[in-house]
């Protein structure tokens, strides 16, 4: 009988996976069914959007910083927004920091569902996809009623919003609203106390609290390990200090918590929505009455040399940042994220940079599938939510 | 209570008395602290370990280049307590011709990739990284993308990887070796 073979197999996972969420490679050393190390391979999506931002006039750079992670694009915008205004020493009007609230939190909903549609899939519950995108649909609807685009729809604008809001906004995102709760309930119900689904997450890919933090892990996957850092409660921006909601927390740090924290806080998320909807005048400013910055109403623009002037100044030159540097720190739907931004004075940005939470949570995989199982491995990358565009940029 | 600029100094005058920490006024929520290149890894585990600092959570670690302004680089390190909620960020100056820094990873670990970063696009040296790769572009990329002076537009040979080519014998006797072991 011939000698039993017992060396490590490696394997090559990824770039071209399914259920890695784009283009992430791991090489994983396997002693049978265990992984004994895991090297994280990245940058296969890496398109040097921060080189590009700096060639860019400051307004261009928002379509840019939505599809770096695609699937919180209007936080991502929110985010550079909210430094470039820091710079710019303006402040948005009340009625816009309503709608902003709204949005981002609209936002966080919708990657929340692409984030359990995907991961229930994966580990073995497709129905939960289907019922996912099936809702996702509705704010992708919502977004192209804002602007006429559904994943990209550049509605921020440094200084406010692109336009108004639009006709029957209101009644959609009420409609909305009144059937999520409902909605969120299905998903529990097939998923909670789903036997298989907990066999598959509970206990796996944990994390401790000292951990999560020394890998700069921020957002759902760190408050399931017990640190309870919301940018939302720490350092409020918009007013978020004004709304009342609930930040979830769990102390397993396991893949099942990551779940119950990203569901409780769909349900605080469309609380905020609600208090947002009721604050959102029908009728306001949309964006600062700034000249420099904001471009006239298109009937001025048609009857008045003043403002086709003005129009043409801020569409061809731009606006100027004065030198300085500015980092605003939000709350997106995987943790801190934001753009640090250097002016050097001019109409285009000196630099910058995006702090990308996938990134992050992406060196942290390593401890958290090492001495699991290979099957695992996918429920893990599952519940960090990577975002590869995020990863890579 | 969140500390502001100055107290951040004194704490840090006191824990690293070289770090010359230079505060210097700051439009966001960060109070601003330059401190000198070699007492990165001092004030780091002091920032991290002195309990009424706190810092355990490294937001970010990023650079920018001045081209052509001496010192050139800038590293930015945004440091974050969450329990105490006080975010400070900690910057030191780079020449060009000197441009390495001691590692922070093994403070924070989350540095690692950091760093790897920065190097692979900016070409600024990490002295004791365990780990001293380029991050996101290919291995064998020439030149550091994100500094100034390195062109927007250019062309590059694509890179075509060698096949592994074996010799008929190899082929064979590796064909028969996991023949032998499937028996």
């Amino acid at each position: 009988m011939p000698e039993l073979r017992t060396e490590t197999m490696t394997v090559n996972m990824g770039p071209q996976h399914p259920s890695t969420h784009g283009v992430l490679r791991l090489v994983l050393e396997l002693d049978g069914e265990i992984v004994r190390s895991a090297a994280p391979t990245i940058g296969y999506l890496h398109t040097g959007i921060e080189k590009t931002a700096e060639q860019k006039k400051w307004q261009q750079v928002i379509p840019l910083v939505e599809r770096m992670d695609y699937l919180s694009a209007q936080s991502n915008s929110m985010a550079f927004c909210l430094s470039v205004e820091k710079l710019l020493g303006v402040e948005v009007p009340e009625r816009v920091r309503h709608i902003r609230v709204l949005i981002a939190e609209l936002q966080r909903i919708n990657s929340h569902l692409v984030w359990l549609g995907t991961h229930g899939m994966e580990v073995g519950a497709v129905s939960v996809m289907l019922y996912c995108f099936r809702e996702r649909e509705q704010l992708l609807n919502i977004n192209e009623l804002l602007a006429g685009f559904r994943l990209f729809p550049s509605y921020m604008r440094v200084g406010g919003l692109r336009e108004d809001l639009p006709r029957g906004f209101h009644a959609a995102v009420k409609t909305i609203l009144d059937t999520f709760p409902a909605k969120i309930d299905d998903y529990e119900d097939l998923l909670t106390k789903n036997e298989i689904y907990l066999e598959r997450t509970k206990g796996v890919g944990r994390i401790s609290k000292e951990n999560a933090l020394g890998y700069s892990l921020v957002g759902p996957i760190a408050r399931a390990a017990g640190v309870e850092y919301d940018v939302r409660k720490a350092f409020p921006y918009l007013g978020y200090e004004t709304y009342e909601f609930a930040v979830p927390t769990r102390t397993e740090g396991d893949v099942y918590a990551r779940y119950l924290v990203r569901v409780a806080e769909m349900r605080e998320s469309l609380k905020i929505c609600r208090q947002a909807l009721d604050r959102i005048t029908p009728t306001g400013p949309f964006a600062i009455a700034d000249p420099r910055i904001t471009p006239p109403a298109k009937d001025r623009v048609y009857t008045e040399m003043e403002a086709l002037i003005q129009h043409f100044l801020i569409y061809s030159q731009g606006f100027t940042v004065p030198a300085g540097e500015a980092y605003v720190p939000v709350e997106g739907p995987r943790g801190e994220q934001g753009f640090s931004i250097v002016s050097d004075g001019t109409n285009r940005p000196w630099r910058v940079k995006s702090r990308a939470p996938s990134l992050l949570a992406c060196q942290a995989l390593e401890r958290m599938i090492v001495g699991g199982l290979i099957a695992d491995v996918i429920a893990v990358i599952g519940s960090i939510d990577v975002v590869m565009g995020d990863v890579d940029r | 209570m969140s500390m502001d600029a100055a107290a951040f100094v004194a704490a840090l005058q006191e824990a690293v008395p070289d770090s010359a920490p230079e505060s210097v006024p700051s439009l966001d929520l960060h109070p601003t602290i330059y401190i000198a290149r070699d007492a990165v890894g001092a004030a780091a585990r002091a920032l991290r370990e002195r309990r009424d600092l706190g810092f355990s959570l490294l937001a970010e670690l990023t650079a920018v280049d001045f081209w052509p302004r001496e010192p050139r680089y800038e590293l930015v390190y945004i440091l974050v307590s969450p329990e105490q909620r006080h975010r400070l960020r900690l910057k030191v100056r780079l020449h060009a011709d000197d441009a390495h820094v001691v590692t922070v990873s093994d403070v924070w670990p989350a540095a690692n990739w950091l760093e790897r970063e920065v190097w692979d696009l900016f070409g600024i040296a990490f002295d004791g990284h365990p780990d001293p790769r380029r991050l996101l572009m290919p291995e064998d990329w020439e030149g550091y993308p994100l500094r100034k002076d390195y062109p927007v537009q250019i062309r590059m040979k694509p890179g075509a990887s060698e096949p592994v080519q074996v010799t008929a014998e190899e082929f064979r006797a590796n064909l028969q070796k996991d023949r032998l072991s499937r028996q």
